[in-house]
């Protein structure tokens, strides 16, 4: 397994130079990096089939109990094989379809790097692994919806999707990582078996939303949709790819993996099945009204996606078998009229509905491959759409919580995605003729190639569904939970029905079919009393046909309503970002201002609160006032230096106020001087000297000193002062009258003459015991010096100005 | 072995003395500055090496013994920080001769760049606290007059915010060294660990630790101490802020992790807590703050007070897999941050401008420049597998298990907010397509040249971040074992004062 990830590694590495080599020829080539991954794939069938699983492991970050397990089983094989065939199609036709373009090798790298992060999701076992690659997925999709990269639609649509599916992400993270705290083992294979502990913990409820919340974003559903067509900004082979086949299809995966450890409940049922719903709805809804066949393929996607949900929701064997097939119908479907979509964008011009029509004559192959996947859509016998629409019908009615609302939303979203298959199936092809801005003419093999096999696929694996389709589906099923023996006798059924699909199209086995299909849906549910099935599947499609034909009329009619998606979740999204922007703005002028006083200000009252705090909490009395000797000398010494304090404060002049500094520094080195340093006083009146040059150096190219503030700020800005000074005084005061004894200082006095050949103990200390801190010393005088050389004769503001270029 | 220990204090001296001696000859300057570095590099990796191999190292200068002298050790953490010192100053100066200019080079840029490195190796190497203090004080004073080389108006209206900030941590963190000494009558680091949980008065002790907190919480630009970093790290030359947002915030951190895992762990109910609000605090706003920039080191700026706050909550939550997670980050971010604007300066030297309005159309012509701007955007942003991601993971991890959900959403927004503000400088600064700068042909042709040789310490920094992202396993086990060394103090303080302590 790790052979065929490295495989795309090193394709995706290798892609730019490829692609420049060989030029338009390129995506086959690349093609058979993902080619031989799905050979790979297909010669595990078998074994996968029979409920067989592989195993790959390499130690990653042991310290955080990462390892790259990967394992290939039913569900993985499913997704693993969309994503290879896809991928074949996707590298061939996303070649042809940039054609010359200096960008072209970085797609062609970034759609392998997509390919290896997908992969990485269906494969892996270990949570961490599947948040890597699901993190990845987010970022080539990103890079790949941002394509048309000096486009601003196009910046904004990939900057909407990442943020909405990357805020999803680290949700998911802290969920998978409680998950796997809860249930003791990053292992999602060795998870189901803690499935009891997991929903009997009281984190059980947060855990399930925060893994719902990144299954959502990155799966579309309602209210984190709205990303979904805005990344239809995208070129098509990737919207094909990724925003339809494989990645949004992550977070239904995520669920169905999940399914046997968190679902079960009733907050699953229940939120899985009206979130789900509502997205199947709303996404056929807002498919109808589109003009560009993008967008319309966008939302029906939104749809599906939507289904699959709800499906995964119902959480019975036929639901999660339902929903499996449902996975690869939707593929082999969508993809191809993606790819149409694209071979029309391509070749007339334009991708507006309304610009188009008799493309029949001049595209016929296109036709025929549209025509396939649109019946497939519309689950017309005998295409595989038609299977699995009945096991979704049969799913459908076995719903426990909100089965009402599931009922009547997927009779509508039935209607109108019929409507919507006739849209883009016949309308651009059938009717008559209309000018495009480019003359419309077949598309070459490499377009239309990948489309045209997986349409046919869809044709010819439906009237064999149940032999060929079925156990794969099942054995997916089985991953996500279904019980092996209402597979079983699911599978019975489904054989019966198809093997009357499987006779010649007549009407008769047609009803039959369909028949039993309801059947199923009768078996396990109470709906069984609305209507009868054929009848209710020639009114959907009747009633969906009428919906094109009146087309017009009908968006005329309800037109207002679309006012609303002013108040829809993307305005809400558009408005948080904007939102978030000014915040920071606001907040960040308003703390950083630009004014030193005020952030000294900060800096010193957090100071005092903070080392105030634990004195003064708990009332800690003050040790007694230790009893003062001060000689005479020394108390001039200080009221001199308290005076230049306050004249330094108090003066206008700049050059005053340093002045007065250096004084206190001075009274300092006298202070060193009486108490027996003269080697400590002499430094330091050398580093008051500098320290005072340095400061007078910059302070005269400032602007003249003004007062900015008001009286106010300078009386609390006086009172701040006397408290840090009183905080601090009180703090020496009560450290100097109880604290222990110097451990170091009889050691100097004994050690200071007999090793360190000095009588001066300071000396020695500052030469010897510590000359380390005077070699770091005198380095500062010499950096001191240096500065003040630069800063008196290097002035590149005067030098610019005067022509002299730095 | 232990002779190592003096060599990462020495190799910067001699080499800023030889290159001071060079005043006058830039080429020289520049050979002498790299031989240094290169140097330096070799023997920090030997340093590493051996305190992986052999454990602590210690050595007691001038041969005075514990606690009496100073005592230069390197544990775990520290060869690590030597190392990622050494390469940083490697690269920024490899990067330097083509981007700080011929005048500022003459008015000693390399001997200053060299004493920096000085103060850094000394802080990481220092066992005394009094001497961190000396160090600090080299490291300040160099970097003021780095910030300061050149004299432009915007450059020291930066600078005095600067320095006087820096200031007033200094005179905190040398009254606070004061007071503790007055208190427990040591400055040894393994000494003062054992007095200070032998003293008995716990509130000085705790009102000692917010002193030390506030002094290196500013060095490291924790909320809301952080306003001189966005108020200067704009103004200088790209190779000194390259250097600064590199190395900087980062000994501050050092010392936050240094003292609150040896020194003050007594009330750990107190004092982490404080340490853990204020984390919080840093990381969501300067994510926030990050996204309304239009400079972009300022955007970078905002961005490293997040980091900080990242690696400070590390510290507040003091768990082993914690404080691994802050030696990964520190491990990852020398050499992200010094990335960032190595690479930001040459987006600024080929549009004449670092501004995000003027910055743009380099997808399509500078693919290679964009794809390692893009790595270290991601990085930065958190992305797996680049080595952002895992000290995220862990620290997450080990929010999670406190049970605290407000940490636990800090963190989410703050990456979150990273996130967008990286892509934000992605989208604006590298794809979108920009008008052509505003500059002279001939010029422009130089600064193409100029910027080529620019990216190539930019690309080895880049595969560095790239080979983490491979290694990042045997990183991991690296720095839980670093870990363990923190939080296990008693062999560092036997190691210093001998056995029988």
């Amino acid at each position: 397994m790790f052979a065929i990830l490295a495989t795309l590694a090193l394709a995706a590495f290798l892609a730019p130079s490829l692609t420049r080599w060989a030029g338009r020829r390129c995506g086959w080539i690349l093609a058979l990096a993902p080619g031989a991954a799905l050979a790979y794939l297909v010669s595990r069938l078998p074994a996968v089939i029979d409920g067989e699983t592989f195993d790959a492991t390499v130690s990653w970050v042991p310290a955080l109990d990462v390892s790259l397990d990967l394992r290939l089983d039913g569900l993985s094989m499913v997704f693993g094989l969309l994503i290879t065939a896809m991928g074949v199609a996707t590298m061939i036709y996303a070649a042809a379809y940039i054609g010359d373009d200096q960008r072209l090798g970085r797609l062609n790298a970034t759609l392998l790097a997509f390919m290896l992060a997908m992969l990485g999701v269906v494969l892996a076992d270990d949570v961490i692994t599947l948040f890597v690659a699901w993190e990845l997925t987010g970022i080539t999709s990103y890079l790949l919806i941002g394509y048309d990269n000096h486009k601003f639609q196009a910046r904004r649509a990939a900057l909407q999707a990442l943020l909405v599916t990357g805020l999803g992400g680290l949700v998911l993270l802290v969920g998978l990582t409680m998950l796997s705290w809860i249930a003791g083992t990053t292992q999602m294979s060795a998870m189901s078996a803690a499935a009891g502990s997991v929903q009997g913990s009281p984190l059980y409820g947060v855990v399930l939303a925060m893994v719902l919340v990144g299954a959502f974003t990155k799966s579309a559903q309602f209210p984190f949709h709205f990303w979904l067509p805005g990344a239809m900004a995208a070129p098509t082979p990737v919207s094909a790819f990724l925003h339809s086949a494989t990645m949004v299809k992550a977070g239904v995966y995520l669920l169905a993996r999940m399914q046997p450890v968190l679902g079960g409940t009733e907050a699953w049922h229940t939120t899985l099945g009206v979130v789900g719903a509502t997205t199947m709805l709303l996404g056929a809804v807002m498919a109808f009204p589109q003009r560009d066949l993008k967008k319309i393929l966008a939302y029906t996607t939104v749809s599906a996606l939507g289904m699959l949900t709800m499906l995964i929701g119902i959480g019975t064997s036929a639901a999660l078998v339902a929903a499996m097939a449902y996975v690869v119908v939707h593929a082999l479907y969508k993809g191809p009229l993606f790819h149409v979509a694209g071979i029309i964008d391509h070749e007339t011009g334009t991708r507006e509905l309304s610009s188009l029509g008799g493309l029949r004559r001049t595209m016929p192959i296109t036709a025929a491959i549209a025509a396939m996947a649109a019946l497939s859509m519309a689950a017309v016998p005998p295409l595989l759409g038609a299977y699995a629409k009945q096991l979704v019908h049969a799913a459908e009615g076995e719903a426990t919580a909100a089965a009402g609302y599931i009922y009547w939303t997927a009779l509508a979203t039935g209607i109108v995605t019929t409507s919507v298959a006739v849209m883009l199936a016949v309308l651009p092809f059938w009717r008559a003729g209309r000018e495009t801005p480019k003359q419309p003419h077949e598309a070459p093999i490499s377009l239309w190639l990948g489309a045209g096999l997986l349409a046919t696929l869809a044709l010819l694996l439906g009237p064999v569904a149940g032999t060929t389709f079925r156990p794969l589906v099942d054995a997916a099923a089985r991953v996500a939970g279904a019980s092996p023996s209402e597979l079983h006798e699911e599978t019975s059924l489904g054989l019966a029905s198809t093997s009357h699909a499987a006779e010649p199209a007549s009407a008769g086995a047609l009803e039959g079919a369909a028949d039993q299909a309801h059947a199923d849906a009768d078996h396990g549910a109470e709906h069984g009393e609305h209507g009868s099935g054929t009848l209710l599947k020639l009114v959907t499609i009747a009633t969906g046909v009428l919906l094109v034909w009146r087309r017009d009329a009908l968006l005329a009619a309800v037109a207002p309503v679309g006012g609303l998606a002013r108040f829809g979740p993307e305005a809400v999204y558009r408005l948080s970002v904007i939102g978030l922007k000014s915040f920071s703005g606001v907040l960040t002028r308003f703390i950083q201002n630009g004014y030193l006083r005020s952030y000294i200000f900060v800096v010193l009252l957090a100071t005092i609160v903070l080392a105030g705090y634990p004195l003064f909490s708990d009332r800690a009395p003050l040790p007694p006032l230790a009893v003062l000797d001060i000689r005479l000398y020394e108390g001039l010494i200080v009221m001199a230096m308290l005076m230049a304090t306050l004249f330094a404060t108090g003066t206008d002049s700049r050059l005053a106020a340093v002045v007065a500094l250096g004084l206190i520094g001075i009274g300092v080195a006298i202070n060193f001087m009486i108490m027996g340093g003269p080697d400590l006083a002499m430094t330091q009146l050398a580093i008051e000297t500098l320290s005072v040059l340095l400061f007078v150096f910059i302070l005269h190219r400032l602007p003249r000193f003004e007062h900015f503030t008001s009286l106010a700020e300078r009386r609390r800005d006086l009172v701040l002062s006397l408290m840090v000074g009183a905080f601090f005084t009180s703090l020496v005061w009560g450290i100097a009258t109880e604290g222990g004894e110097s451990a170091l200082s009889p050691y100097f006095a004994e050690h200071s003459l007999s090793e360190g050949k000095g009588h001066n103990v300071v000396n020695v200390i500052l030469v010897d015991f510590r000359g380390l801190d005077t070699m770091g010393e005198i380095t500062v005088l010499a950096v001191a010096a240096l500065g003040v050389f630069g800063l008196m004769r290097l002035n590149l503001d005067k030098e610019k100005k005067n022509g002299k270029v730095a | 072995m232990e002779n190592l220990l003096v060599l990462p204090i020495v190799i910067p001296l001699v080499t800023a003395g030889f290159c001071l001696l060079a005043s006058r000859r830039i080429r020289l300057q520049r050979s002498l500055s790299l031989f240094g570095m290169v140097a330096l590099t070799i023997a920090t990796l030997a340093l590493f090496d051996a305190v992986r191999s052999e454990g602590i190292l210690v050595i007691q200068a001038g041969a005075w013994p514990a606690p009496y002298g100073i005592t230069l050790v390197a544990d775990r953490l520290s060869a690590m920080m030597l190392l990622l010192s050494a390469i940083a100053g490697l690269a920024v100066t490899a990067y330097a001769g083509w981007s700080v200019g011929e005048r500022r080079e003459r008015f000693h840029f390399y001997p200053l760049l060299h004493v920096l490195l000085l103060g850094i190796s000394g802080s990481f190497l220092t066992g005394d606290l009094f001497n961190l203090y000396v160090c600090f004080e080299v490291m300040l004073m160099a970097s003021f007059v780095l910030l300061c080389l050149g004299g432009e108006r915007a450059q020291l209206e930066g600078g005095v915010k600067y320095v006087i900030l820096n200031l007033i941590s200094s005179a905190i963190f040398l009254t606070a060294t004061g007071l503790l000494y007055g208190a427990v009558g040591t400055l040894n680091m393994a000494d003062l660990s054992v007095r200070i949980a032998q003293y008995e008065n716990r509130e000085v002790i705790n009102s000692l630790a917010m002193l030390f907190l506030v002094a290196f919480g500013l060095k490291a630009a924790l909320f809301p101490f952080a306003f001189w970093l966005p108020a200067s790290y704009h103004t200088p030359p790209f190779a000194v802020s390259a250097i600064f947002a590199g190395l900087l915030t980062k000994v501050g951190v050092y010392a936050l992790l240094r003292v609150f895992t040896m020194l003050f762990v007594g009330d750990p109910d107190f004092t982490h807590t404080v340490i853990g609000i204020l984390a919080a605090a840093s990381m969501v706003f300067g994510a926030l703050a990050a996204l309304s920039q239009k400079d972009i080191r300022r955007v970078f700026a905002f961005q490293i007070m997040s980091t900080v706050g990242f690696m400070a909550l590390g510290i507040a939550l003091g768990t082993p897999l914690a404080i691994a997670a802050v030696v990964f980050y520190l491990a990852q971010d020398v050499i992200l941050k010094c990335n960032l604007f190595m690479l930001g300066g040459v987006a600024d030297k080929l549009r004449g401008s670092g501004n995000l309005d003027k910055l743009g159309g380099f997808w399509k012509t500078k693919p290679f420049f964009s794809i390692l701007f893009l790595i270290s955007l991601l990085t930065l942003a958190g992305v797996p597998p680049l080595p952002g991601f895992w000290p995220k993971l862990a620290l997450l991890r080990s929010t999670i298990e406190t049970g605290e959900g407000v940490l636990v959403a800090a963190v989410v927004l703050a990456a979150f907010l990273t996130l967008f503000s990286s892509i934000r400088i992605w989208s604006g600064g590298i794809w979108r397509d920009a008008p052509p700068p505003d500059l002279e042909p001939t010029d422009l042709a130089e600064r193409e040249k100029d910027a080529r040789w620019m990216m190539v310490p930019a690309a080895g920094l880049s595969g560095l971040l790239l080979a983490y992202a491979l290694a990042a396993g045997p990183v991991f086990d690296y720095a839980e074992a670093a870990a363990d060394q923190l939080l296990n103090p008693q062999v560092y303080v036997q190691a210093v004062l001998g056995e029988g302590n």
